[in-house]
């Protein structure tokens, strides 16, 4: 608290220095970040998330998600669950909307159902890890205030360090704080702030591979939640960029024959 | 006895083909589980038991190719109860071709198909049998021969349904609980048509989803799913309930409207061909309070309620009554959860309670427990004969 309360007073002392307020700055650099990530088009990835709890024990889960870009809207996804074996062939499909509700819809195989649900769910964990839903939908520069606090090297880069406030409904977090690397336009560390303003988790993100010469995504992401010392770590494999993925490839057809 | 010999055929053709092509890598998965279901209080019929022992298979085999537009699935199943011939039995859940366009999905063979929305009862849902023997909460289905083209558009999805062959309804054997009295003689079965109209069906369902709406419009004709079920003195002097099936048309349309916490649903049918022309609804709310407390756990609550224009003549237990249920997903690594609900007749006094829970053991074993309560059905009630009947259900699986 006092390190940030520090940061902030820098930043407040340095910004007459610059012609922008911390919030331009702030604004400024999330949308490098944005525009730096624009035109990738389609992706599909598969990933595992480690999941261990206080003691250390260990669940695995296995999963595929298929992103296709909106241009002038939130992107499409589509999540297919592998594992655990009992929910295999269940998939989530989501449009990202930048202002107004997400549209969700959940595919259940047992049954062949598919059903609407709430996109309202924000907060909560994501098949029992400590992503919240919130955590893995797509990024849109519209659903957050900025305000750059200031600049640190963590790990040996040099890093914009960038508050972020929800402006969206139903958020767990009051605000985060992104550690952007200047180089690179991309965020190497977050921290989640709860309701009560308490940090509650933190996110590393690592192994950073380049696609298509452009775009960068991180091989590994690892979430500590400092409140219930569980963690859930994402390994990424088998990232494919530009594999023709179209709208009729997020439609509840799809939703239903996917594997 | 046909669509046994139908499904021998099929399979028969699938495993040539699965011969000829080695070359074809096939994806399984599936469960093997154990089920006890256990009765509280003793049976109407000295021929009934108090508690059955059971084990379960389903296995699917899957392949796909030409980049997953095209696929094979095959989902055999089979059920061994103990003491109860009837709820010992195989079923093709799932044997399918399917070929998958830019605007359109065909899809040959024995499949599920599910629509609606509501979770009280499934009114619109007809392409499936039930199969009633699986589990008495009607979920359970029995795989249907189709040919199935989905036209996809920018005004939404027309499915065409072309269903070439009847599934008679599964029924409890005598010695089984869960069973009407007098029991239903499947054996004998009786149909408005006989021969190939008898088997062949005809639906069509437009879905779309506009904004927040998800909406659906059905069309059905072909032999009911649904029996109506004639009493009839045997010669032996034994009372009997012969199933009796006519064809009917059944117009359906269900809607969910999805506003943050609240989804709000509705589903309708008129039918017509079994008795007079009836029109049935369900129509509620689900309202879910997430992540209470900061702790994951999301609290649902749901309010149904449920009308059928014959009242009390209705064959169904729901002809003016109220749904009100409570779901809790903790959202923990076993994925636990627990739905309580109870089904109040508006007028008799009839209550139906259900609790249902499940939980993952590990990473491959999941265990599930059902518990049904059966109160204050007067004799008239179709329900009457289940006054003895409360279970609990419990069920251990291991998925691979």
């Amino acid at each position: 608290m006092k390190t940030l309360f520090l940061a902030l007073t820098i930043s407040l002392f340095s910004a007459p220095a610059f012609a922008l307020s911390p919030e331009e700055q702030g604004l400024e650099i999330i949308t490098e970040v944005d525009k730096r990530d624009t035109g990738f088009g389609d992706t599909q990835a598969k990933f595992e998330m480690v999941l261990k709890n206080r003691s250390g024990d260990e669940a695995r889960r296995v999963l595929e998600i298929r992103t296709l870009e909106i241009a002038a809207d939130g992107d499409k996804s589509l999540t297919i669950f592998d594992s655990p074996r009992d929910i295999k062939g269940t998939a989530f499909l989501s449009f990202t909307h930048a202002l107004t509700a997400d549209d969700q819809w959940l595919y259940l195989p047992a049954l062949k159902r598919v059903k609407r649900i709430s996109s309202a769910n924000k907060s909560g964990p994501f098949l029992g890890s400590e992503y919240s839903f919130e955590d893995l939908t797509s990024f849109e520069v519209a659903r957050y205030t900025y305000r750059y606090l200031k600049d640190e090297v963590i790990d040996g880069i040099d890093c914009f360090v960038i508050e972020m406030k929800p402006t969206y409904e139903y958020s767990g977090y009051t605000r985060q704080i992104g550690w952007i690397d200047k180089d690179r336009y991309i965020i190497i560390k977050g921290e989640y702030y709860d309701r009560k303003n308490s940090l509650l988790k933190t996110q590393i993100f690592k192994n950073y591979k380049q696609y298509l010469g452009k775009y960068w995504r991180a091989g590994e992401q690892l979430m500590n939640n400092h409140q219930n010392g569980k963690s859930t770590k994402l390994l990424w494999e088998e990232y494919q960029f530009g594999v023709g993925l179209t709208d009729r490839d997020f439609d509840k057809n799809t939703l239903k024959r996917v594997r | 006895m046909q669509i046994a010999k139908k499904n021998t055929l099929i399979l028969f053709i699938f495993l040539v083909f699965l011969n000829s092509s080695k070359a074809l890598a096939f994806e399984y998965s599936g469960y093997v589980g154990i089920e006890s279901l256990g009765f509280l209080h003793n049976p109407l019929d000295g021929a009934q038991h108090n508690h059955y022992l059971s084990g379960v298979a389903e296995i699917e085999l899957y392949h796909e190719w030409d980049k997953g537009s095209q696929s094979i699935a095959f989902v055999p199943f089979y059920r061994y109860s103990q003491h109860d011939s009837r709820r010992t039995h195989f079923d093709i859940r799932e044997l399918t071709w399917l070929k998958a366009a830019r605007n359109w999905e065909l899809r040959v063979g024995i499949r599920k198909v599910f629509w609606g929305v509501s979770e009280a009862q499934h009114l619109v849902d007809i392409i499936n049998q039930t199969d009633l023997v699986e589990n008495s909460d009607t979920e359970d289905k029995l795989g249907q021969p189709m040919i199935n083209l989905a036209i996809i558009q920018d005004w939404g999805t027309l499915d065409l349904f072309f269903l070439t062959g009847f599934r008679e309804r599964t029924f409890a054997g005598k010695e089984a609980r869960l069973r009407s009295f007098p029991e239903v003689s499947v054996g004998e079965a009786r149909y408005e048509k006989h021969g190939a109209e008898k088997h062949l069906g005809f639906a069509a369902r437009w879905s779309h989803s506009l904004g927040d709406w998800d909406l659906g419009l059905s069309h059905f004709y072909g032999t009911n799913r649904e029996p109506t079920l004639l009493p009839e003195l045997q010669q032996t002097g034994e009372l009997k309930l012969i199933p009796y099936y006519e064809m009917i048309h059944q117009s359906g349309v269900d809607i969910q409207v999805t506003k943050g916490s609240w989804l709000w649903k509705m589903e309708s049918i008129v039918r017509s061909g079994q008795g007079r022309t009836f029109f049935a609804s369900t129509a509620g709310f689900e309202y879910s309070l997430y992540n209470l407390f900061e702790t994951g756990l999301d609290l649902g609550i749901v309010a149904e309620y449920l009308y059928d224009s014959r009242g009390d003549n209705s064959p169904t237990t729901t002809e003016d009554d109220f749904l009100a249920a409570v779901r809790f997903s903790f959202n923990d690594i076993q994925s636990t959860e627990i739905l309580a609900g109870v089904i109040l007749d508006r007028r008799s006094n009839e209550k139906f309670y259900n609790i249902e829970a499940s939980r993952r053991l590990g990473d491959d074993f999941k265990i599930e427990v059902e518990a049904r309560f059966f109160s204050g059905a007067a004799s008239r009630d179709i329900s009457y004969f289940l006054r003895n009947d409360d279970h609990i259900r419990a069920e251990l699986s291991y998925h691979f």
